[in-house]
Protein backbone atom coordinates (compact mmCIF):
# COMPACT_ATOMS: atom_id res chain seq x y z
CA UNK A 1 0.00 0.00 0.00
CA UNK A 2 1.19 3.77 -0.67
CA UNK A 3 0.93 6.36 0.96
CA UNK A 4 0.78 10.27 0.42
CA UNK A 5 2.36 13.18 2.13
CA UNK A 6 -0.53 15.40 3.46
CA UNK A 7 1.49 17.41 5.26
CA UNK A 8 4.01 16.79 8.03
CA UNK A 9 3.85 20.56 8.97
CA UNK A 10 0.37 20.02 10.49
CA UNK A 11 0.90 21.51 14.03
CA UNK A 12 -0.58 19.64 17.27
CA UNK A 13 -3.47 22.40 17.03
CA UNK A 14 -4.80 20.69 13.73
CA UNK A 15 -5.15 17.45 15.10
CA UNK A 16 -7.61 18.42 16.66
CA UNK A 17 -9.61 19.40 13.55
CA UNK A 18 -8.53 16.19 11.99
CA UNK A 19 -9.73 13.95 15.29
CA UNK A 20 -13.42 16.12 14.97
CA UNK A 21 -12.97 14.87 11.09
CA UNK A 22 -13.98 11.13 12.66
CA UNK A 23 -17.50 10.51 14.48
CA UNK A 24 -19.56 7.32 15.35
CA UNK A 25 -17.09 6.48 18.31
CA UNK A 26 -17.81 8.88 20.90
CA UNK A 27 -18.62 6.05 23.50
CA UNK A 28 -14.87 5.84 23.11
CA UNK A 29 -14.33 9.64 22.86
CA UNK A 30 -12.42 10.20 26.55
CA UNK A 31 -10.43 7.11 25.58
CA UNK A 32 -9.45 8.68 22.53
CA UNK A 33 -8.59 12.17 24.22
CA UNK A 34 -6.19 10.62 26.99
CA UNK A 35 -3.80 9.55 24.70
CA UNK A 36 -3.53 13.06 22.12
CA UNK A 37 -1.13 14.65 23.94
CA UNK A 38 1.32 11.90 24.51
CA UNK A 39 0.72 10.40 20.97
CA UNK A 40 1.80 13.66 19.85
CA UNK A 41 4.66 14.72 21.56
CA UNK A 42 5.94 10.68 20.56
CA UNK A 43 5.60 11.17 16.56
CA UNK A 44 6.19 14.62 16.81
CA UNK A 45 9.78 14.90 18.75
CA UNK A 46 10.80 11.10 19.86
CA UNK A 47 9.70 7.90 17.32
CA UNK A 48 12.45 8.17 14.27
CA UNK A 49 9.81 7.13 12.09
CA UNK A 50 8.06 8.49 8.78
CA UNK A 51 5.82 7.49 6.05
CA UNK A 52 8.70 6.98 4.06
CA UNK A 53 10.53 4.21 7.03
CA UNK A 54 7.22 3.14 7.86
CA UNK A 55 8.76 -0.82 6.52
CA UNK A 56 12.25 -0.09 7.16
CA UNK A 57 13.85 -2.53 9.27
CA UNK A 58 15.58 0.09 11.39
CA UNK A 59 12.63 2.24 12.54
CA UNK A 60 11.40 2.58 15.67
CA UNK A 61 8.38 0.89 16.33
CA UNK A 62 4.92 1.98 18.05
CA UNK A 63 2.27 -0.54 19.41
CA UNK A 64 -0.84 0.85 20.32
CA UNK A 65 -1.77 -1.68 22.62
CA UNK A 66 -5.33 -0.17 24.36
CA UNK A 67 -6.89 -0.50 21.07
CA UNK A 68 -10.32 1.45 21.50
CA UNK A 69 -10.22 5.19 20.95
CA UNK A 70 -8.10 5.40 18.12
CA UNK A 71 -9.17 8.92 17.00
CA UNK A 72 -5.80 10.41 18.51
CA UNK A 73 -3.89 7.96 16.88
CA UNK A 74 -5.59 8.21 13.43
CA UNK A 75 -5.65 12.10 13.75
CA UNK A 76 -1.58 11.94 14.34
CA UNK A 77 -0.83 9.47 11.84
CA UNK A 78 -2.64 11.83 9.36
CA UNK A 79 -0.74 14.30 10.76
CA UNK A 80 2.23 13.10 9.99
CA UNK A 81 1.47 11.67 6.80
CA UNK A 82 1.06 7.96 6.92
CA UNK A 83 -2.60 8.34 6.05
CA UNK A 84 -4.44 10.36 3.68
CA UNK A 85 -6.75 12.70 5.52
CA UNK A 86 -9.22 11.69 3.03
CA UNK A 87 -9.74 8.47 5.42
CA UNK A 88 -10.60 9.89 8.29
CA UNK A 89 -14.60 10.81 7.46
CA UNK A 90 -15.43 7.38 6.85
CA UNK A 91 -13.70 5.98 10.12
CA UNK A 92 -15.71 2.55 10.81
CA UNK A 93 -17.77 2.10 8.10
CA UNK A 94 -17.08 -0.71 6.28
CA UNK A 95 -15.04 0.38 3.41
CA UNK A 96 -12.99 2.36 5.57
CA UNK A 97 -9.29 0.70 6.64
CA UNK A 98 -9.54 2.91 9.69
CA UNK A 99 -12.17 0.79 12.45
CA UNK A 100 -12.53 1.71 15.76
CA UNK A 101 -10.17 -1.06 16.47
CA UNK A 102 -6.69 -0.60 14.40
CA UNK A 103 -5.91 -3.05 11.76
CA UNK A 104 -2.55 -3.50 10.99
CA UNK A 105 -2.58 -5.24 7.61
CA UNK A 106 -5.07 -2.37 6.75
CA UNK A 107 -3.28 0.72 7.74
CA UNK A 108 -0.06 2.38 7.08
CA UNK A 109 2.40 2.84 9.83
CA UNK A 110 0.41 0.96 12.45
CA UNK A 111 2.49 -2.07 13.81
CA UNK A 112 -0.36 -4.20 15.46
CA UNK A 113 -3.85 -4.58 15.45
CA UNK A 114 -5.03 -4.38 18.71
CA UNK A 115 -8.64 -3.72 20.60
CA UNK A 116 -8.35 -6.85 23.00
CA UNK A 117 -6.54 -6.21 25.72
CA UNK A 118 -3.20 -6.98 27.26
CA UNK A 119 -1.43 -8.58 23.31
CA UNK A 120 0.51 -5.12 22.71
CA UNK A 121 3.01 -5.48 25.83
CA UNK A 122 3.80 -8.74 25.06
CA UNK A 123 4.26 -8.39 22.08
CA UNK A 124 6.39 -5.28 22.30
CA UNK A 125 8.58 -8.01 24.45
CA UNK A 126 8.86 -10.37 21.29
CA UNK A 127 9.81 -7.01 19.12
CA UNK A 128 12.51 -5.92 21.54
CA UNK A 129 14.22 -9.47 21.75
CA UNK A 130 13.83 -9.86 17.55
CA UNK A 131 15.43 -6.79 16.78
CA UNK A 132 18.14 -7.88 19.63
CA UNK A 133 18.38 -11.13 17.91
CA UNK A 134 19.30 -9.47 14.58
CA UNK A 135 21.70 -6.81 16.49
CA UNK A 136 19.42 -4.45 15.23
CA UNK A 137 20.48 -2.03 18.48
CA UNK A 138 19.43 1.35 17.02
CA UNK A 139 15.30 0.70 16.88
CA UNK A 140 13.48 1.60 20.20
CA UNK A 141 10.35 -0.32 21.07
CA UNK A 142 7.11 1.63 22.12
CA UNK A 143 3.82 0.43 24.01
CA UNK A 144 0.92 2.52 24.72
CA UNK A 145 -1.39 0.86 27.29
CA UNK A 146 -4.23 2.10 29.91
CA UNK A 147 -4.17 1.63 33.30
CA UNK A 148 -7.30 -0.15 33.17
CA UNK A 149 -5.55 -2.42 30.48
CA UNK A 150 -2.95 -3.32 33.15
CA UNK A 151 -5.36 -5.14 34.99
CA UNK A 152 -4.78 -7.98 32.69
CA UNK A 153 -2.56 -10.78 33.41
CA UNK A 154 -0.81 -10.93 30.13
CA UNK A 155 1.20 -7.42 30.74
CA UNK A 156 2.40 -8.57 34.43
CA UNK A 157 3.73 -11.70 32.61
CA UNK A 158 5.45 -9.41 30.40
CA UNK A 159 6.72 -6.88 32.58
CA UNK A 160 7.82 -9.31 34.93
CA UNK A 161 10.06 -10.75 32.27
CA UNK A 162 10.90 -7.81 30.46
CA UNK A 163 12.94 -5.75 33.98
CA UNK A 164 15.25 -8.99 34.97
CA UNK A 165 15.99 -9.39 30.91
CA UNK A 166 17.19 -5.78 30.51
CA UNK A 167 15.00 -4.48 27.72
CA UNK A 168 16.54 -1.22 27.09
CA UNK A 169 14.92 -0.93 24.12
CA UNK A 170 11.19 -1.30 25.58
CA UNK A 171 9.45 1.22 26.63
CA UNK A 172 5.97 1.49 28.10
CA UNK A 173 4.00 4.56 28.13
CA UNK A 174 0.97 3.97 30.64
CA UNK A 175 -2.21 6.83 30.32
CA UNK A 176 -3.82 6.46 33.32
CA UNK A 177 -7.15 8.07 33.58
CA UNK A 178 -8.23 6.24 36.64
CA UNK A 179 -10.40 3.92 35.03
CA UNK A 180 -8.76 0.94 36.72
CA UNK A 181 -11.07 -1.03 39.19
CA UNK A 182 -10.16 -1.18 41.58
CA UNK A 183 -6.88 0.94 40.81
CA UNK A 184 -3.63 0.26 41.73
CA UNK A 185 -2.98 1.44 45.54
CA UNK A 186 0.85 2.49 45.40
CA UNK A 187 0.94 4.15 42.05
CA UNK A 188 1.37 2.32 38.39
CA UNK A 189 4.89 3.18 38.39
CA UNK A 190 5.72 1.14 41.39
CA UNK A 191 5.03 -2.12 39.45
CA UNK A 192 7.35 -1.65 37.04
CA UNK A 193 10.10 -0.43 38.97
CA UNK A 194 9.45 -3.17 41.35
CA UNK A 195 11.02 -5.42 38.25
CA UNK A 196 13.88 -3.65 37.65
CA UNK A 197 12.39 -1.20 35.10
CA UNK A 198 13.10 2.50 35.14
CA UNK A 199 9.83 4.60 35.88
CA UNK A 200 8.01 7.59 35.62
CA UNK A 201 4.98 9.37 36.05
CA UNK A 202 4.40 12.63 34.91
CA UNK A 203 1.37 15.20 33.63
CA UNK A 204 -0.06 13.91 30.53
CA UNK A 205 -1.07 16.88 29.42
CA UNK A 206 2.12 18.48 29.82
CA UNK A 207 4.61 18.47 26.59
CA UNK A 208 7.86 18.99 27.83
CA UNK A 209 7.46 16.84 31.48
CA UNK A 210 6.20 13.72 28.39
CA UNK A 211 9.49 14.94 25.80
CA UNK A 212 11.76 14.68 29.12
CA UNK A 213 10.10 11.57 30.74
CA UNK A 214 10.44 10.11 26.65
CA UNK A 215 13.65 10.79 26.34
CA UNK A 216 15.46 10.32 29.87
CA UNK A 217 18.44 7.86 29.86
CA UNK A 218 17.63 4.32 31.57
CA UNK A 219 20.92 2.48 30.61
CA UNK A 220 20.33 -1.68 31.21
CA UNK A 221 16.63 -1.51 31.96
CA UNK A 222 13.45 -0.95 30.33
CA UNK A 223 11.43 2.23 30.41
CA UNK A 224 7.97 2.81 31.57
CA UNK A 225 6.64 6.46 31.37
CA UNK A 226 3.02 6.69 33.38
CA UNK A 227 1.18 9.63 31.87
CA UNK A 228 -1.61 10.97 34.60
CA UNK A 229 -4.76 12.81 32.69
CA UNK A 230 -7.72 13.67 34.11
CA UNK A 231 -10.14 10.66 35.53
CA UNK A 232 -12.10 9.10 33.10
CA UNK A 233 -15.45 10.05 35.12
CA UNK A 234 -14.70 13.28 36.44
CA UNK B 1 14.42 -45.15 20.15
CA UNK B 2 13.93 -41.71 20.73
CA UNK B 3 10.71 -40.25 21.64
CA UNK B 4 9.27 -37.06 19.52
CA UNK B 5 10.42 -34.50 21.59
CA UNK B 6 13.60 -35.99 22.19
CA UNK B 7 14.05 -35.43 18.45
CA UNK B 8 12.33 -32.24 17.81
CA UNK B 9 15.31 -30.80 20.78
CA UNK B 10 18.28 -32.60 18.56
CA UNK B 11 16.49 -31.19 15.29
CA UNK B 12 15.94 -27.53 16.22
CA UNK B 13 19.23 -27.60 17.97
CA UNK B 14 20.67 -28.39 14.72
CA UNK B 15 18.21 -25.60 12.96
CA UNK B 16 19.27 -23.34 15.37
CA UNK B 17 22.62 -23.51 13.91
CA UNK B 18 22.24 -23.22 10.62
CA UNK B 19 19.46 -20.68 10.51
CA UNK B 20 20.25 -17.53 11.96
CA UNK B 21 16.06 -16.29 11.19
CA UNK B 22 14.86 -18.96 13.76
CA UNK B 23 14.25 -18.75 17.38
CA UNK B 24 13.12 -21.11 19.78
CA UNK B 25 10.68 -19.27 22.41
CA UNK B 26 10.07 -22.17 25.61
CA UNK B 27 8.52 -21.64 28.85
CA UNK B 28 10.45 -23.75 31.31
CA UNK B 29 8.98 -27.13 29.57
CA UNK B 30 11.82 -28.69 27.59
CA UNK B 31 14.30 -25.88 29.02
CA UNK B 32 17.09 -28.55 30.24
CA UNK B 33 17.31 -30.26 26.41
CA UNK B 34 18.20 -27.04 25.44
CA UNK B 35 20.58 -25.78 27.39
CA UNK B 36 23.24 -26.31 24.51
CA UNK B 37 21.50 -24.25 22.16
CA UNK B 38 20.82 -21.50 24.51
CA UNK B 39 24.40 -21.22 25.33
CA UNK B 40 25.92 -20.74 21.59
CA UNK B 41 22.90 -19.02 20.85
CA UNK B 42 21.52 -16.54 23.70
CA UNK B 43 19.29 -14.49 21.64
CA UNK B 44 17.51 -17.20 20.06
CA UNK B 45 16.89 -19.52 22.40
CA UNK B 46 14.37 -17.64 24.59
CA UNK B 47 13.18 -18.94 27.90
CA UNK B 48 10.53 -16.37 29.38
CA UNK B 49 9.15 -19.04 32.50
CA UNK B 50 6.09 -20.30 33.59
CA UNK B 51 4.04 -17.44 31.01
CA UNK B 52 2.43 -19.24 28.55
CA UNK B 53 0.42 -15.60 27.03
CA UNK B 54 4.10 -14.35 27.10
CA UNK B 55 5.27 -17.27 25.19
CA UNK B 56 3.44 -16.70 21.90
CA UNK B 57 3.15 -12.78 22.12
CA UNK B 58 7.12 -13.38 21.79
CA UNK B 59 6.51 -15.50 19.37
CA UNK B 60 4.11 -13.02 17.52
CA UNK B 61 6.76 -10.22 18.20
CA UNK B 62 9.92 -11.62 16.83
CA UNK B 63 7.42 -12.42 13.96
CA UNK B 64 6.58 -9.03 13.28
CA UNK B 65 10.58 -8.33 13.32
CA UNK B 66 10.82 -10.74 10.36
CA UNK B 67 11.93 -13.86 12.61
CA UNK B 68 10.73 -17.38 12.34
CA UNK B 69 9.86 -18.56 15.84
CA UNK B 70 9.04 -21.82 17.12
CA UNK B 71 6.81 -22.00 19.87
CA UNK B 72 7.30 -24.67 22.82
CA UNK B 73 5.19 -26.06 25.49
CA UNK B 74 2.76 -29.10 26.40
CA UNK B 75 -0.28 -28.71 24.58
CA UNK B 76 -3.12 -27.83 27.20
CA UNK B 77 -0.47 -24.93 27.87
CA UNK B 78 0.50 -24.16 24.25
CA UNK B 79 -3.26 -23.91 22.85
CA UNK B 80 -5.54 -24.13 25.20
CA UNK B 81 -4.30 -21.43 27.61
CA UNK B 82 -3.31 -18.89 25.71
CA UNK B 83 -5.79 -19.69 22.92
CA UNK B 84 -6.72 -15.84 22.48
CA UNK B 85 -3.17 -15.04 22.07
CA UNK B 86 -2.96 -17.91 19.12
CA UNK B 87 -5.69 -16.42 17.38
CA UNK B 88 -4.76 -12.37 17.65
CA UNK B 89 -0.73 -12.48 18.19
CA UNK B 90 -0.65 -14.85 14.72
CA UNK B 91 -3.60 -14.73 12.91
CA UNK B 92 -4.95 -11.61 13.41
CA UNK B 93 -1.41 -9.86 13.19
CA UNK B 94 -1.36 -12.00 9.99
CA UNK B 95 2.43 -13.38 10.81
CA UNK B 96 3.59 -16.95 10.49
CA UNK B 97 4.91 -19.11 13.29
CA UNK B 98 5.38 -22.84 14.59
CA UNK B 99 3.35 -24.06 17.58
CA UNK B 100 5.14 -27.36 18.88
CA UNK B 101 3.31 -29.34 21.64
CA UNK B 102 4.15 -32.35 23.83
CA UNK B 103 1.85 -33.84 25.77
CA UNK B 104 -0.56 -34.76 23.77
CA UNK B 105 -4.52 -36.27 24.78
CA UNK B 106 -2.49 -38.33 27.42
CA UNK B 107 1.05 -38.90 26.86
CA UNK B 108 0.93 -38.61 30.99
CA UNK B 109 -1.88 -40.01 32.00
CA UNK B 110 -0.92 -40.39 35.89
CA UNK B 111 -0.68 -36.51 35.84
CA UNK B 112 -4.21 -36.35 35.11
CA UNK B 113 -6.90 -34.09 33.25
CA UNK B 114 -4.50 -31.08 33.57
CA UNK B 115 -1.90 -31.94 31.55
CA UNK B 116 -4.24 -33.72 28.77
CA UNK B 117 -5.35 -31.81 25.78
CA UNK B 118 -7.54 -33.84 23.59
CA UNK B 119 -9.42 -30.86 22.38
CA UNK B 120 -5.97 -28.96 20.96
CA UNK B 121 -6.72 -29.75 17.10
CA UNK B 122 -10.50 -29.04 17.11
CA UNK B 123 -9.84 -25.72 18.56
CA UNK B 124 -6.96 -24.58 16.03
CA UNK B 125 -9.74 -26.19 13.64
CA UNK B 126 -11.70 -22.88 14.24
CA UNK B 127 -9.06 -20.51 12.97
CA UNK B 128 -7.69 -19.68 9.83
CA UNK B 129 -4.34 -20.66 7.22
CA UNK B 130 -2.87 -23.17 10.03
CA UNK B 131 -1.17 -25.84 8.87
CA UNK B 132 -1.70 -29.06 11.01
CA UNK B 133 0.82 -31.76 11.48
CA UNK B 134 0.18 -35.06 13.79
CA UNK B 135 3.59 -37.27 13.10
CA UNK B 136 3.27 -40.57 14.01
CA UNK B 137 7.06 -41.41 14.38
CA UNK B 138 9.91 -39.05 15.33
CA UNK B 139 11.15 -39.77 11.84
CA UNK B 140 8.26 -37.85 10.83
CA UNK B 141 8.42 -35.14 13.27
CA UNK B 142 12.06 -34.22 12.46
CA UNK B 143 11.32 -33.89 8.27
CA UNK B 144 8.01 -32.14 9.63
CA UNK B 145 9.68 -29.81 12.08
CA UNK B 146 11.98 -29.05 9.27
CA UNK B 147 9.39 -28.17 6.34
CA UNK B 148 7.45 -25.93 9.07
CA UNK B 149 10.82 -23.93 9.97
CA UNK B 150 11.66 -23.12 6.75
CA UNK B 151 7.90 -21.87 6.00
CA UNK B 152 6.89 -18.27 6.12
CA UNK B 153 3.22 -19.86 7.14
CA UNK B 154 1.20 -20.65 10.71
CA UNK B 155 1.92 -24.50 11.82
CA UNK B 156 1.23 -26.59 14.78
CA UNK B 157 2.78 -29.88 15.27
CA UNK B 158 1.76 -32.21 17.72
CA UNK B 159 4.13 -34.43 19.40
CA UNK B 160 3.65 -37.32 21.41
CA UNK B 161 5.27 -40.12 23.24
CA UNK B 162 2.83 -42.39 21.38
CA UNK B 163 4.49 -43.88 17.95
CA UNK B 164 3.81 -46.18 15.25
CA UNK B 165 7.03 -48.92 15.00
CA UNK B 166 7.84 -47.77 11.29
CA UNK B 167 8.16 -44.03 9.86
CA UNK B 168 5.74 -43.43 6.48
CA UNK B 169 7.20 -40.69 3.91
CA UNK B 170 5.21 -37.19 4.83
CA UNK B 171 4.86 -33.83 3.81
CA UNK B 172 2.07 -33.91 0.98
CA UNK B 173 -1.39 -35.58 1.69
CA UNK B 174 -3.24 -38.73 2.75
CA UNK B 175 -1.18 -41.53 1.84
CA UNK B 176 -2.69 -45.31 1.26
CA UNK B 177 -1.35 -48.08 3.08
CA UNK B 178 -3.90 -51.00 2.32
CA UNK B 179 -6.13 -51.15 -0.22
CA UNK B 180 -9.83 -52.87 0.52
CA UNK B 181 -13.38 -53.11 -0.90
CA UNK B 182 -14.85 -52.50 2.73
CA UNK B 183 -14.53 -49.16 4.78
CA UNK B 184 -12.20 -46.48 4.18
CA UNK B 185 -10.27 -45.95 7.48
CA UNK B 186 -7.93 -42.90 8.03
CA UNK B 187 -5.64 -43.37 10.78
CA UNK B 188 -4.09 -40.14 11.93
CA UNK B 189 -0.62 -40.43 13.54
CA UNK B 190 0.34 -42.63 15.82
CA UNK B 191 -3.22 -44.00 15.56
CA UNK B 192 -1.76 -45.97 12.25
CA UNK B 193 -0.28 -49.09 14.01
CA UNK B 194 -3.56 -49.42 15.99
CA UNK B 195 -5.89 -49.28 13.03
CA UNK B 196 -3.82 -52.07 11.14
CA UNK B 197 -4.18 -54.27 13.58
CA UNK B 198 -7.42 -53.76 13.79
CA UNK B 199 -8.34 -54.27 10.35
CA UNK B 200 -5.87 -57.09 9.70
CA UNK B 201 -7.79 -60.13 7.79
CA UNK B 202 -10.73 -57.41 6.96
CA UNK B 203 -11.49 -55.79 3.73
CA UNK B 204 -10.99 -52.24 4.93
CA UNK B 205 -8.77 -49.86 2.89
CA UNK B 206 -6.47 -47.92 5.18
CA UNK B 207 -5.16 -44.46 4.52
CA UNK B 208 -2.73 -42.67 7.01
CA UNK B 209 -2.58 -38.89 7.65
CA UNK B 210 0.48 -37.28 9.10
CA UNK B 211 -0.89 -34.12 8.18
CA UNK B 212 -4.68 -33.51 9.24
CA UNK B 213 -5.18 -29.74 7.87
CA UNK B 214 -5.50 -28.90 5.24
CA UNK B 215 -7.49 -32.34 5.17
CA UNK B 216 -6.81 -34.17 2.38
CA UNK B 217 -10.38 -34.36 1.14
CA UNK B 218 -9.13 -35.53 -2.89
CA UNK B 219 -7.36 -38.22 -1.05
CA UNK B 220 -10.76 -39.33 0.80
CA UNK B 221 -12.92 -38.73 -2.43
CA UNK B 222 -10.05 -41.00 -4.66
CA UNK B 223 -9.98 -43.85 -2.05
CA UNK B 224 -13.93 -44.13 -1.61
CA UNK B 225 -14.72 -43.81 -5.62
CA UNK B 226 -16.67 -46.62 -8.00
CA UNK B 227 -18.62 -47.70 -4.04
CA UNK B 228 -22.04 -47.56 -3.89
CA UNK B 229 -21.86 -45.61 -0.56
CA UNK B 230 -18.76 -44.28 0.85
CA UNK B 231 -18.19 -45.57 4.22
CA UNK B 232 -15.11 -43.56 5.90
CA UNK B 233 -13.66 -44.27 9.20
CA UNK B 234 -11.65 -41.54 11.13
CA UNK B 235 -9.56 -42.80 13.77
CA UNK B 236 -7.83 -39.50 15.46
CA UNK B 237 -5.44 -39.76 18.63
CA UNK B 238 -7.30 -36.60 20.01
CA UNK B 239 -11.34 -35.38 20.47
CA UNK B 240 -13.50 -37.49 18.33
CA UNK B 241 -15.23 -36.13 15.77
CA UNK B 242 -12.61 -33.05 14.99
CA UNK B 243 -12.39 -33.87 11.28
CA UNK B 244 -15.74 -35.55 10.49
CA UNK B 245 -16.92 -32.14 9.04
CA UNK B 246 -14.19 -32.19 6.89
CA UNK B 247 -15.28 -35.81 5.74
CA UNK B 248 -18.36 -34.74 5.44
CA UNK B 249 -17.86 -31.98 3.16
CA UNK B 250 -15.17 -34.21 1.10
CA UNK B 251 -17.76 -36.10 0.57
CA UNK B 252 -20.43 -33.73 0.05
CA UNK B 253 -21.97 -34.99 -3.33
CA UNK B 254 -21.82 -38.43 -3.09
CA UNK B 255 -23.72 -41.02 -0.61
CA UNK B 256 -21.94 -41.47 2.46
CA UNK B 257 -21.49 -42.30 6.06
CA UNK B 258 -18.79 -41.46 8.43
CA UNK B 259 -17.94 -42.85 11.77
CA UNK B 260 -15.43 -40.44 13.78
CA UNK B 261 -13.74 -42.15 16.21
CA UNK B 262 -11.05 -40.62 18.64
CA UNK B 263 -11.02 -39.53 22.50
CA UNK B 264 -14.67 -38.63 24.07
CA UNK B 265 -15.15 -35.55 26.21
CA UNK B 266 -15.93 -37.08 29.46
CA UNK B 267 -13.60 -37.09 31.99
CA UNK B 268 -12.32 -40.88 32.49
CA UNK B 269 -10.79 -39.21 36.14
CA UNK B 270 -8.61 -42.23 35.88
CA UNK B 271 -4.37 -41.79 35.87
CA UNK B 272 -2.35 -44.67 35.00
CA UNK B 273 -0.70 -45.61 31.36
CA UNK B 274 -1.23 -44.28 27.96
CA UNK B 275 -2.00 -48.18 27.03
CA UNK B 276 -4.79 -48.26 29.81
CA UNK B 277 -6.06 -45.31 28.12
CA UNK B 278 -6.44 -45.80 24.82
CA UNK B 279 -8.45 -49.32 25.71
CA UNK B 280 -10.65 -47.21 28.28
CA UNK B 281 -11.52 -45.25 25.16
CA UNK B 282 -12.07 -48.55 22.63
CA UNK B 283 -8.72 -46.81 20.73
CA UNK B 284 -6.66 -50.55 21.04
CA UNK B 285 -7.31 -52.40 17.90
CA UNK B 286 -9.40 -54.81 20.04
CA UNK B 287 -12.24 -51.76 20.20
CA UNK B 288 -11.37 -50.23 17.06
CA UNK B 289 -11.65 -53.81 15.21
CA UNK B 290 -15.57 -54.01 16.90
CA UNK B 291 -16.30 -50.60 15.89
CA UNK B 292 -15.13 -50.85 12.41
CA UNK B 293 -16.77 -53.65 12.22
CA UNK B 294 -20.10 -52.66 13.63
CA UNK B 295 -19.97 -49.43 11.42
CA UNK B 296 -19.53 -51.63 8.19
CA UNK B 297 -22.24 -54.31 8.85
CA UNK B 298 -24.64 -51.65 9.59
Amino acid sequence: MTTTQTGSAAGFRDVGRLMALMTGDEKHGPAATSTLDALWVLYDRVLRVSPHTADSPGRDRFLLSKGHGPMAYYAVLAAKGFVPEGWLPGFGSYDSPLGHHPDRTLVPGVEIGSGSLGHGLPLAVGTALGLRAQGLTGPRVWVLIGDAELDEGSNHEALAYAGPEGLESLHTLVIDNSSATPGWPGGIASRFAAAGWSADTVDGRDHEALYRAFTAPHPGRPRAVVARVEPKNA
Amino acid sequence: MDTMRDRFISTTTRLLDEDPRLALVLAEISRDGFDQAARRHPDRVINVGIREQLLVGVGGGLALTGMRPLMHTFASFLVERPFEQVKLDLGHQGVGGVLVSAGGSYDWPAGGFTHMAPGDVALMDTLDGWTVHVPGHPDEAEALLRAAAAGEDRVYVRLSVQSNAAAMQVGGGFTPVRAGRGPVVVAVGPMLDGVLAATEGTDAAVLYAATVRPFDGAALRAATAGRRTADVVLVEPYLEGTSTAAANDALADVPHRVLGLGVPRRELRRYGTTAEHLAAHGLDPRGLRRRIEAFAGR
